[in-house]
């Protein structure tokens, strides 16, 4: 009995030491083929269609509305041109750049303010504000979205880039606090109860050192904002109406000339503004792809 | 430590706090207020109209159609997004068998993984415009193009009322799956190397591993994608409004529950009945999110 037994797991060891000697050889299993396929398969998938929207950008609307598959046949950026100018791609990238950089930069300062307070401060009603912030969480914004309308309607702020860089930083304050309030938690305290010691004020603790102590937490959370404020597409469209075009965000500007594309015939146009707005997010997203995974996803890891 | 701790604690909340109530708390509470009148227009005065706005929504059919949708999304989308994500993750974390005592991936990882993730980036405003022209339901249409070189006819994507939805979970997989291949790779690595080794030389195959050893062992990340996504099916707002034909058509047969919030509230200027919608959305939310937490909740393993 126990000899037999002994056989079995010795042969079982042995089968699993070729099965590793075989992997370790890369040798390509059934198994093996099909993943690679696959992996290549979606690969493809994700490539091919911002590929063609940028080669489509080069064509004439007679190719585009062609066979798909065939390359253009000149390349010239006249329908880029058309596009930054004609269609306000431009005026629209500028106007994010100007509110999201505001808005971000709002958002970090502010949030990191309340968080700091809420992690490291007791006083009464701290627990109660700190849910107050986190339950925005729970909540679907297109709850909001008439009240959020109205107040900003009667503060005067619709249709005005302050309006939305308000809404943007209050929108990302639920989120921020969260995940910082932890953060801040996870410091050590010393080096901050030393500095009060020595003399040095509150604000300044905070600015001076808590805030470099905290700065893997703040970049990953500042990507996470950007990003998120960077591709809104609802809040734009509810608090900057039609009549102030020249207001407009990008991705609205995106959606606006692709229902235009189709009066006005110019189909290079929309896939040049569509490549001018995905383009330096490849750049950015290949430079920086390390902290914009960590970023998007430090939040489910929490 | 006690000078200046009051000024120093109010000085830092007051600004975050005062701009958190007036645009989100504030409209969340009004919100439940606007649901209960009949208020139509800007200029109109509302009126106290009680449940009449739920009343409507029962006999509503573009309501049920939308709750449909949800449901619809609902399954699908987390089922197919977190299968073919956990496929992918295994693959780039211990597709590649052990070498030298290590579990790796498969190679190239590192660069699939770069890949799938960046569709996360992309807005999903820009997604929808960017997918209009793969659809397009002529051979002019990228994916008609292909088929026709196989000599398919083609397909009506978003013009079929029984594939458009289809059509559109499509894209959201197609968005979501990179996101959630870091996310589970991220939970992988976390799973000590002994555990598969150990099971390695008990002869478990890879079927066996994963089944027996990755997946049990990645059940809260699992759990944390499943809420993730079954949020994300109450939403569907940017995509459904951008990538259909008709901005929820054809027939409503795409339409979601924020898609007609907002058509109501701003091109029909029903803010009562809006928010009601809204109201029942947040309600279906919140009932989803719990009962996942409930359902899926088992003892944690510590490892």
């Amino acid at each position: 009995m126990a000899s037999s037994s002994s056989a079995a797991t010795t042969a079982n060891a042995a089968v699993a030491r070729s099965a590793a000697t075989r992997r370790r050889g890369g040798g390509p299993g059934v198994f093996g083929v099909l993943s690679h396929i696959a992996l290549v398969v979606w690969t493809i998938l994700i490539i091919g269609p911002v590929l063609w929207t940028f080669l489509a950008s080069f064509k004439t609307n007679a190719q585009i509305f062609g066979d798909p598959l065939t390359l253009p046949t000149s390349y010239s950026f006249d329908s880029w041109a058309r596009a930054w100018d004609k269609a306000h791609i431009g005026l629209y990238m500028w106007n994010t750049v100007f509110v999201v950089a505001l808005s971000t930069a709002g958002t970090m300062l502010l949030g990191s303010m309340a968080a700091y307070v809420l992690a490291r401060y007791e006083f009464p009603g701290n627990r109660i504000i700190y849910l107050i912030f986190v339950s925005g969480l729970a909540f679907p914004v297109f709850l909001a979205l008439v009240p959020l309308f109205l107040v900003v309607r009667n503060l005067g702020l619709l249709g005005t880039h302050v309006g939305v860089i308000l809404v943007y930083i209050a929108y990302s304050l639920p989120f921020t606090v969260f995940f910082l309030t932890a953060f801040f938690k996870s410091l050590p305290t010393s080096v901050a109860e030393a500095a009060l010691i020595d003399g040095c004020s509150h604000t300044r603790t905070f600015f001076q050192i808590m805030v470099p102590m905290a700065r893997p937490g703040l970049v990953s959370i500042t990507i996470f904002n950007i990003l998120g404020q960077w591709n809104q597409y609802l809040l734009p469209i509810v608090l900057l109406p039609g009549h102030v075009e020249d207001k407009w965000l990008i991705t609205q500007g995106i959606a606006n000339i692709s229902v235009n594309a189709g009066y006005e015939a110019d189909w290079p146009g929309l896939f040049a503004g569509l490549s001018i707005t995905v383009v330096p997010m490849v750049i950015v997203y290949i430079i920086f792809q390390r902290q914009i995974q960590s970023g998007l996803t430090s939040g489910a890891l929490k | 430590m006690r000078h200046g701790r009051y000024p120093f604690i109010i000085g830092f909340l007051a600004a975050p706090l005062i701009l958190y109530v007036v645009f989100v708390i504030s409209p969340y509470i009004q919100a439940f207020y606007i649901a209960l009148t009949d208020w139509r227009g800007i200029t109109a005065t509302p009126e106290f109209a009680g449940f009449e706005n739920f009343a409507r929504l029962l006999d509503d059919e573009v309501f049920w159609a939308a709750v449909r949708h949800h449901i619809v999304l609902l399954v699908a989308m987390p089922l197919l997004t977190i299968a073919i994500a956990l496929f992918f993750a295994y693959l780039l974390n211990l597709g590649g068998g052990s070498r030298s005592g290590r579990m790796t991936g498969v190679t190239g990882s590192t660069f699939y993984r770069v890949v799938f993730f960046f569709p996360q980036v992309l807005a999903v405003a820009i997604v929808g415009v960017l997918f209009q022209a793969i659809y397009r339901p002529d051979e002019s249409g990228v994916i008609n193009g292909v088929l026709a070189r196989f000599g398919v006819e083609p397909i009506g994507w978003l013009t079929d009322p029984n594939l458009a939805l289809w059509s559109i979970i499509a894209v959201m997989v197609w968005q979501a799956v990179g996101f959630y291949v870091v996310l589970f790779s991220a939970g992988m690595s976390a799973i000590p190397k002994d555990v598969f080794e150990a099971a390695a030389l008990d002869g478990a195959g890879r079927f066996r591993m994963f089944f027996s050893i990755t997946l049990p062992l990645l059940w809260d990340t699992l759990q944390v994608g499943w809420v993730y996504l079954g949020i994300a099916a109450f939403d569907g707002f940017a995509l459904v409004q951008v990538l259909s034909v008709d901005r929820g058509g054809p027939d409503n047969a795409t339409t979601v529950l924020p898609l007609e919030i907002w058509r109501n509230a701003f091109n029909f200027s029903k803010y009562g009945y809006a928010s009601a919608m809204g109201v029942a959305l947040f309600f279906m939310t919140i009932t989803f999110a719990v009962l996942t937490l409930r359902v899926t909740r088992r003892e944690r393993i510590e490892f």
